[in-house]
């Protein structure tokens, strides 16, 4: 599951997607965001174009299918849930595909978008609109220390697991909480470590 | 608890962006005026913690497990302020990165989870915290606000899924608020064993509660309980107050009631009937009620089991 998460990024790829400049990409990506978001449903031939430009782009970008109907299945419950409670309303009828649609679409365009961009890239186009430096610097921060404190999570536990033989579910839950607050002590001391290596490479 | 884009509507994707930038906002300006240096790489760290923590899995029933959502055991360690910028920092990352919840539902994911999730779930801990001593005191305080966190949160979420008529009050906020009562046991418990390890190790990073009182706690507290009030008058209470909502009845009144749920592709949870659902939508805030009582309850032996000896060193 870490790895359908993080590990298969396609952002090193060579394509003409991730060759285009960060910013129209994600001026683009906002104005089919928002377009689908806003437009009423029955202007169909928004939904068609946007549909076939984001498409068009995914063929471009050659991000491997299989991932990508992964991440959509991934992250669709929520949308086929409340689709489905929407279906079974009897005045809403019809109204529950045009809630799939767009967040399907708008789903399509930010996954094509993030696995074409490096995040260095879209931190710049934040940064240009102004986003505090006080926000920047932490999202830089966690965006640089996710993976190594999501691998060290993963041997913790893996770790754990290969030592403790407990089907008794209360212990487990102490010995994977006594995980959860190893990992905050290690992130808050490498932390510290971080802030005097800032601080020695004159920060601020 | 993401909200995914093409959920909300034009006018809540606004609304909740702008109470979340106002609230991001004091975050940012109180963590620069109060944060030691030495602590702003911590606020990056402490996001890339929550986002690891959360790939740990605790077994629940079965084969279905659960993980921390955390916004409580953040705020109860860095202080409601920095648990803002930290969660607020973790959704941006989730929903750039991996495309977890949507561009323009970022707003209302912040309000959810950061402002109330994390700010009021801390004021609510402050609250227990000041009526309970010692660490008992402290366990069960972090168990009830996460608890109480992970709720409101989820009803804030209905609240603005209503608010668009994507679904409907009465089936949203029965869904969300039942599903994460049950949740919120799960993040209660594995908050509270989490703090009490954290302590365990180092407890010169729990600290005091009264030495997180710093000056301006008040001011903070204000700010941010206008801005869930606001969300409250906003997302929850028309929806709560009378079933047929406001709006409906002057829309009622005004004849053109008609009008608006004819052409059921623009309101598709406006005007329906379903038998029942208002029943159960009652039904679910009393149970919401009873239910916080029962837990507040929980949280108190829990931290009574867990915490062995009263230590007498004070």
């Amino acid at each position: 599951m870490i790895n359908d998460l993080v590990g298969h990024h396609h952002n090193r790829l060579e394509n003409p997607i991730t060759r285009l400049p960060a910013e129209l990409k994600l001026d683009v990506a906002l104005v089919i965001i928002v377009g689908t978001v806003v437009v009423p449903p029955w202007w169909i031939g928004w939904f068609a174009s946007a549909g076939l430009l984001v498409i068009l782009a995914v063929l471009f970008s050659r991000i491997p299918l299989v991932f990508l109907l992964k991440r959509l299945a991934w992250l669709s419950p929520l949308i086929l849930s409340v689709a489905l409670v929407n279906a079974l309303q009897p005045a809403a009828r019809g109204s529950w595909v045009i809630v799939a649609m767009r967040s399907t679409l708008c789903l399509l365009t930010v996954i094509l978008v993030s696995n074409t961009t490096p995040f260095s890239k879209i931190l710049r186009v934040l940064k240009r609109v102004r986003v505090p430096g006080l926000l920047i610097t932490t999202i830089a921060l966690m965006h640089r220390y996710l993976f190594v404190l999501t691998s060290e999570a993963e041997r913790m536990a893996r770790a754990r697991a290969s030592r403790t033989f407990v089907r008794d579910r209360r212990a487990r839950w102490q010995t994977l909480s006594t995980v959860v607050g190893r990992l905050f002590v290690r992130a808050s001391e490498r932390a510290e470590r971080i802030y005097d290596a800032m601080c020695a490479r004159g920060w601020k | 608890m993401h909200i995914p884009d093409g959920f909300i509507d034009g006018k809540t994707a606004a609304t909740t962006a702008a109470l979340s930038a106002v609230g991001v906002g004091l975050a940012l300006r109180q963590v620069r005026r109060r944060l030691e240096r030495r602590r702003v790489p911590l606020l990056g760290l402490a996001a890339a913690f929550l986002f690891a923590a959360q790939m740990v899995n605790f077994p629940v029933y079965g084969g279905t497990s659960g993980h921390l959502l955390g916004g409580v055991l953040v705020a109860a360690l860095l202080g409601p302020s920095a648990a803002i910028v930290v969660l607020t920092t973790v959704l941006i990352v989730q929903c750039f990165l991996f495309a977890d919840g949507g561009v323009l539902a970022l707003g209302a994911n912040i309000f959810n989870m950061g402002i109330v999730g994390g700010a009021g779930g801390y004021w609510i801990y402050r609250l227990v915290c000041g009526a309970l001593p010692g660490t008992r005191g402290r366990v069960a305080a972090i168990a009830f606000a996460a608890w109480c966190s992970t709720v409101l949160a989820a009803i804030f979420c209905a609240g603005q899924l209503a608010w668009s008529r994507t679904v409907a009050w009465p089936v949203a906020f029965t869904a969300m608020a039942g599903v994460h009562m049950l949740i919120g046991i799960g993040e209660a418990l594995i908050s509270a064993l989490a703090f009490l390890a954290i302590q365990r190790i180092r407890p010169d990073l729990v600290g005091d509660v009264n030495e997180a009182g710093q000056p301006g706690l008040w001011n903070e507290f204000a700010r941010y309980g206008l801005l869930v009030a606001v969300g409250v008058a906003l997302f929850v209470a028309p929806f709560a107050c009378a079933w047929p909502d406001g709006l409906e009845r002057v829309a009622a009144n005004l004849g053109f009631e008609e009008k608006a749920t004819r052409p059921v592709l623009i309101a598709p949870a406006s005007g329906y009937r379903v038998p029942g659902v208002h029943w159960a939508a009652g039904a679910t805030a009393l149970a919401g009620a009873a239910g916080a009582i029962v837990v507040f309850g929980l949280a108190l032996l829990l931290a009574r089991s867990l915490v062995k000896e009263a230590k007498p060193e004070a």
